[in-house]
């Protein structure tokens, strides 16, 4: 296989009595593998045409600009305005990262740091499984459990507490922003744990050790020495937290209470991007209206797409730097 | 907080805290499967599994259809999705040490970032447009759009746990590089790629929102590709957000249904990759 051992005295020899032959199969294979991967490029350019395709109508009948600052919703009327449905995905979205991206951090620095290694194995399995969990059972489990009690403890909770910021007034609903957010926490919670794992295992362990070895509490060698160290690739979980919670369908439509206005409340019903493609697609009236829908789509394509880049390249130079200092 | 006493405190405080996170992590987990197991169990029944869905108030009825269509789809999804999943992670093993290799898997992990949602609008317009009706085939082919890049990224992972000295053995025997390719290296991964397979049918089972405009629904049994069909997900959420206290039932009977199959699969994925059939 190693093309510099044929260069030797006997090559010219060698080459007479075993001519050189292309295999067959060989060549073959390697055309079918070039075939493979270039099928996902084809599929990524197939997904990008058929979403372009199906919201064309939109744009022919509406500026862009018209279509993301518009607050009124009337499909009947043909009037779309998708602000109440960006600003739902963006405030449960927010949600949803300030109560997983701690919790998540917290978990991961506690199994790989703090943890007696026998409870690994006991306490990844379970995130694993959270993970699993349809987003259909979330739905169910959020509408029938979290919301009733949201309704009758945490939201009467917050606006007693913290009743003089306009995020907590309003009656408890139960059904809204913040039911939408918090369902979302959970979700994304095992992506934003599971990735930060990923990255605090890839810390040397010599700065660790550093730090400990100058007297430093375990607690302070995770803040001083450990944390800096995986800071992008924990911004890295972060985003594809965000990224799955941007694009979260059914859990956050169970939840959300399907009201395409927009409210300073968290206790208010609102709605989110996913949530009104899922409700009305199939529904759609007309050719606008199902573009419309796709054009939805499309915007939320590109913002994970956007995301998902940035993240991955994140948690990519922490991994792959991390392998260098360590070689 | 600079005092040693202050220090430790700080310490045990944060330890206290992490440990706090992982319990407030497990809640949800934890109350998810009580609750389906507390409001499901009761609800179960063989009519569950072998009933057409009845009208609100009639007794009995269960949701046999929407269990055979999301095996349909399932299985669909599979026929499309693993060929190309599998080669795609076979490509990124063999040849993706080079640019053309980073940019297929740079687009395969972007494209395991898409939404669910978005890839439904995709085989809506790939499939249900030219087709001019909702399918069984645009639903699997959504869930086929799903598995491909997350089957691809696993399989290049267990296939790159192969030792090269397998590789070269084959290799010193003259076997050819595809018959190597085949019979040594893909064979010594299988145990890994099952596992990788299983994760993907579980998570293809569990999806909802990217059949909600491509296979629709279905009252009846089908198991024709070109017909609209009914899926346990899809069901699950018509009955939770209806009115019913009696379709609520039948909700979390069919939500533990699903719960249970997707636990199994992950269960016997977890046991299968630690089991020597993995590569490596």
């Amino acid at each position: 296989m190693l093309p510099e051992a044929k260069i030797g005295i006997g090559q010219q020899q060698a080459e007479r009595r075993v001519p050189r032959t292309v295999n067959v199969g060989d060549a073959g294979y390697n055309a079918l593998l070039w075939c493979f991967g270039g099928s996902i490029l084809l599929i990524a350019g197939v997904l990008v045409y058929a979403l372009w395709g199906t919201s064309r109508p939109a744009f022919r009948a509406a500026s862009v600009l018209s279509f993301i600052t518009g607050s009124n919703w009337d499909p009947v009327q043909e009037s779309f305005g998708a602000l109440p449905f960006i600003y739902g995905t963006l405030v449960t979205s927010a949600i949803a990262l300030l109560v997983a991206v701690p919790i998540g951090i917290a978990f991961a620095i506690f199994l790989v740091e703090m943890a007696p290694s026998g409870l690994r194995p006991i306490v990844s399995f379970p995130l694993e499984l959270l993970a699993a969990i349809p987003s259909v059972v979330y739905g169910l489990w959020g509408l029938f459990v979290m919301v009733p009690w949201l309704r009758e403890f945490l939201e009467p909770a917050l606006a007693g507490t913290l009743g003089f910021l306009p995020l907590f007034r309003g009656p408890p609903l139960g059904l809204g922003y913040l039911a939408g957010g918090l369902i979302l926490a959970v979700m994304i919670l095992p992506t934003v744990a599971s990735i930060s794992i990923e990255v605090l295992r890839t810390v040397p362990s010599t700065l660790r050790e550093a730090a400990l070895a100058l007297g430093a509490t375990r607690w302070e060698a995770i803040r001083l020495a450990i944390l800096p160290y995986g800071r992008a690739g924990m911004l890295g979980a972060g985003l594809l937290g965000l990224g799955r919670a941007l694009g979260e369908t059914m859990a956050v439509t169970m939840v959300i209470g399907n009201s395409p206005e927009i409210h300073a409340s968290l206790f208010a019903a609102g709605y989110s991007l996913p949530a009104v493609i899922a409700n009305e697609f199939a529904e759609a009236t007309g050719t606008v209206h199902t573009g419309v829908l796709a054009a939805l789509a499309l915007i939320l394509f590109g913002i994970t797409f956007l995301l998902n880049s940035v993240a991955r390249l994140l948690v990519r130079a922490v991994t792959r730097g991390s392998v260098k200092a360590a070689a | 907080m600079s005092s040693y006493f202050g220090r430790r405190l700080m310490n045990l405080l944060m330890t206290g805290l992490c440990a706090g996170a992982v319990v407030l992590a497990l809640v949800p987990l934890v109350s998810v499967f009580w609750l389906l197991f507390a409001k499901g169990f009761s609800a179960l029944s063989w009519s569950l599994f072998t009933s057409l869905p009845t009208p609100v108030g009639e007794a009995g009825g269960g949701v046999g259809n929407a269990i055979l269509g999301t095996l349909l789809l399932v299985g669909l999804a599979c026929l499309l999705g693993l060929p190309i999943g599998i080669g795609t992670g076979l490509f990124l093993a063999e040849r993706g040490d080079g640019p053309a290799g980073d940019t297929v898997r740079f687009v395969t992990e972007v494209l395991s970032g898409v939404p669910s949602i978005v890839i439904g609008i995709v085989a809506y317009g790939l499939v249900v447009v030219p087709m001019h009706r909702f399918s069984a085939i645009a639903g699997a082919v959504a869930l086929a759009l799903l598995m491909v890049p997350t089957l691809a990224r696993a399989a290049e992972e267990m296939i790159r746990l192969v030792p090269s000295s397998l590789r070269e053995a084959s290799l010193a025997l003259g076997i050819p590089q595809w018959k190597t390719s085949i019979r040594v290296v893909l064979r010594t991964a299988l145990g890994g790629i099952v596992t990788a397979i299983l994760l993907a049918v579980s998570r293809a089972a569990g999806e909802t929102a990217p059949l909600l405009f491509t296979s629709l629904n279905n009252q009846y049994w089908n198991t024709r590709i070109d017909q609209p069909t009914a899926s346990l997900t899809v069901q699950i959420f018509n009955y939770a957000i209806s009115p019913y206290e009696d379709w609520h039932q039948k909700a979390w009977a069919s939500a533990l249904v699903l719960l249970l199959f997707v636990s199994l699969m992950n269960l016997t994925s977890r046991f299968l990759a630690r089991s020597p059939l993995r590569g490596a």
